[in-house]
């Protein structure tokens, strides 16, 4: 957005890719296992980072969007024996289509009721959930087996439950969606949705039709999560309902707190910072949700713009 | 000729308070306009009423033989009205580059312009002299910058009508003398309607005058019509040079 160099911008954004990429052959096998996670979720965090960070627009049921990714790939795996590509396009179009009806409705409010609003439709999908136990296993969630998670293409079979396929099939939806979304917000729709969340009135006034924009903006978040869902599903090979509970709509918005809102790598910075402080300190102590906390009041105070915001802040202000 | 803007009967009522009552205005195409008026005549809430940011309790507004009453504000601006605010209100947060772009690209987008974002960007940069500032960010611009950060951008949506809510408010007479030229210039291209306080700028500016007073139309005609109206006087120009 800003007036910077595209050739630097690219360069880092390719330059961590190959840095994870590296990672997989020097990591030990938990540390391996857990960034395979990690990407997972970043890419979570980046669906919610675009309408959060881009346009301003503060949801608490984005659980909903990775749940919708999550059953609707383990489902049709479980029930209808998909396999794993169809099952993963099966949960992007879910999430995608919730998107849109959520969007229609919710974004007929703003600020608080719109927080109100998007919590209240994800918890009806929570309880719906619970409620379809014979097809979702309610809150004991369903297993998918070793054998639904293989595929191959042209020829190549790939085992989602080998530890380098499972990480390389997380790099590479995490580099697709990094690089999409780094693309996005550099575009004019990018700046248009930045105007959005700066001053919207403004924004109408130079002929845009925000409302639009903002639902083009949910569509493509919702669908952003769902393929992490999709992807963890099948990554991971469990689909529960604890997913689609409220921890999992505010997770999503401390992850791109803590690593800036708005920024392109803050997602992913934000969710492994978290997820190791949380990693390290539950091997200390069972009160690790007060470390957390913590560290979380700790950021807010001194760098409320998260890691990535404060670095281009002080440091790099051509970061994306 | 057939005017490029007309309302018939145009009306706005804030509860008891008829802020707009009633109002037959006609705009020909290729003029400049001014609407002056004491504080409460309904002037800002009649522009809005043409932008599309409020819409009317009754009457109809015409824009080249299109009936836009019930249009909303976004496609207004597409048709070609532009409106920039009293208040300034740029993206404090973005660079000007940024600012201008965003209309820059609307003119695009709907094929009303052909082109690079970045060449339509520093044409209007350089026609209100921000060239040299395009990665500033708006805020921290000075505020008479601002405001020409301000008609930039309402220059960028390539008007067909220009509507400046008092753009020289705030302005220091050196900058006052450049914006004249800035607006004559504009008016090449587009019709004007600016709301003004200052006399000298409206005296030295419109082609023709409207004033308001209590949310009608008080008199209409050229500065010196205007200038020898005893009500106008009465309600307005004799309060300010009295």
């Amino acid at each position: 957005m800003r007036d910077a160099s595209p050739a630097k911008t690219y360069a880092l954004h390719i330059g961590v890719i190959a840095l994870l990429f590296a990672l997989n052959f020097v990591l030990p096998d938990y540390h391996q296992g857990l960034f395979a996670r990690i990407m997972a979720l970043a890419v979570f965090a980046m669906g919610y980072n675009l309408l959060f960070g881009y346009v301003g627009l503060l949801s608490l049921g984005h659980a909903m969007f990775f749940s919708a990714g999550l059953y609707g790939a383990g489902l049709t795996v479980y029930h209808l024996g998909w396999g794993v590509p169809e099952a993963f396009l099966a949960g992007v179009i879910c999430g995608a289509l919730l998107a849109l009806v959520v969007g229609l409705l919710a974004l007929r409010t703003s600020g608080v009721a719109f927080m109100i609003v998007t919590m209240m439709f994800a918890q009806v999908f929570y309880l719906l959930i619970l409620y379809f136990a014979a097809w979702t296993g309610g809150d004991q969630g369903l297993v998918i087996q070793q054998a639904s998670r293989v595929f191959s293409i042209g020829g190549a079979s790939f085992d989602l439950t080998d530890p380098i396929v499972r990480y390389m099939s997380a790099l590479s939806l995490f580099a697709i969606v990094l690089l999409v979304t780094l693309a996005v917000v550099r575009s004019r729709f990018g700046r248009v949705l930045v105007a959005i969340r700066e001053n919207e009135e403004r924004t109408k006034m130079l002929g845009y039709d925000t409302v639009a924009n903002k639902l083009a903006a949910v569509v493509a978040s919702g669908a952003i999560c769902a393929a992490s869902g999709a992807a963890y599903a099948l990554l991971f090979g469990y689909v529960g309902s604890n997913f689609a509970s409220i921890q999992y709509s505010i997770l999503p918005l401390l992850w791109v707190l803590l690593g800036g809102a708005a920024t392109t790598l803050g997602p992913l910075i934000g969710t492994l910072f978290m997820y190791y402080v949380t990693d390290i300190t539950s091997g200390f102590t069972s009160a690790y949700l007060l470390i957390v906390g913590v560290a979380l009041i700790l950021l807010v105070l001194f760098a409320p713009k998260g890691i990535m915001g404060s670095i281009r802040q002080r440091w790099l202000g051509w970061l994306p | 000729m057939t005017p490029l803007l007309t309302t018939k009967g145009l009306s706005r009522q804030f509860g008891g308070l008829r802020a707009v009552d009633g109002v037959d205005f006609a705009l020909m195409p290729g003029e400049i306009r001014a609407v002056i008026g004491p504080n409460g005549a309904g002037k800002t809430t009649f522009v809005s009423l043409l932008s599309g940011r409020i819409r009317p309790s009754s009457g109809a507004v015409v824009f080249d033989g299109v009936d836009i009453t019930a249009m909303p504000a976004y496609q207004r601006v597409r048709l070609g009205v532009a409106y920039t605010f009293q208040i300034t209100s740029v993206f404090a947060n973005l660079t000007v580059f940024d600012n201008v772009a965003l209309p820059v690209q609307r003119t695009l987008t709907d094929g009303r312009t052909k082109g690079q974002v970045r060449t339509g960007v520093m044409a209007a940069l350089e026609r209100t002299g921000l060239a040299d500032r395009a990665g500033t960010l708006a805020a921290h611009l000075s505020y008479g910058h601002q405001r020409l950060l301000e008609v930039a951008m309402g220059l960028a949506l390539k008007p067909r009508l220009l509507i400046l809510d008092e753009p020289t408010q705030g302005l220091a007479d050196s900058e006052i003398d450049n914006f004249i030229t800035l607006v004559r210039g504009i008016a090449r291209d587009a019709t004007v309607l600016l709301i003004e306080h200052n006399m000298p700028v409206v005296m030295g500016l419109a082609d023709r005058i409207t004033v308001f007073n209590s949310g009608r139309i008080l008199a209409e005609g050229t500065p010196g019509e205007i200038r020898a109206n005893t009500q106008v006087q009465d309600a307005y120009l004799g309060a300010t040079h009295g």
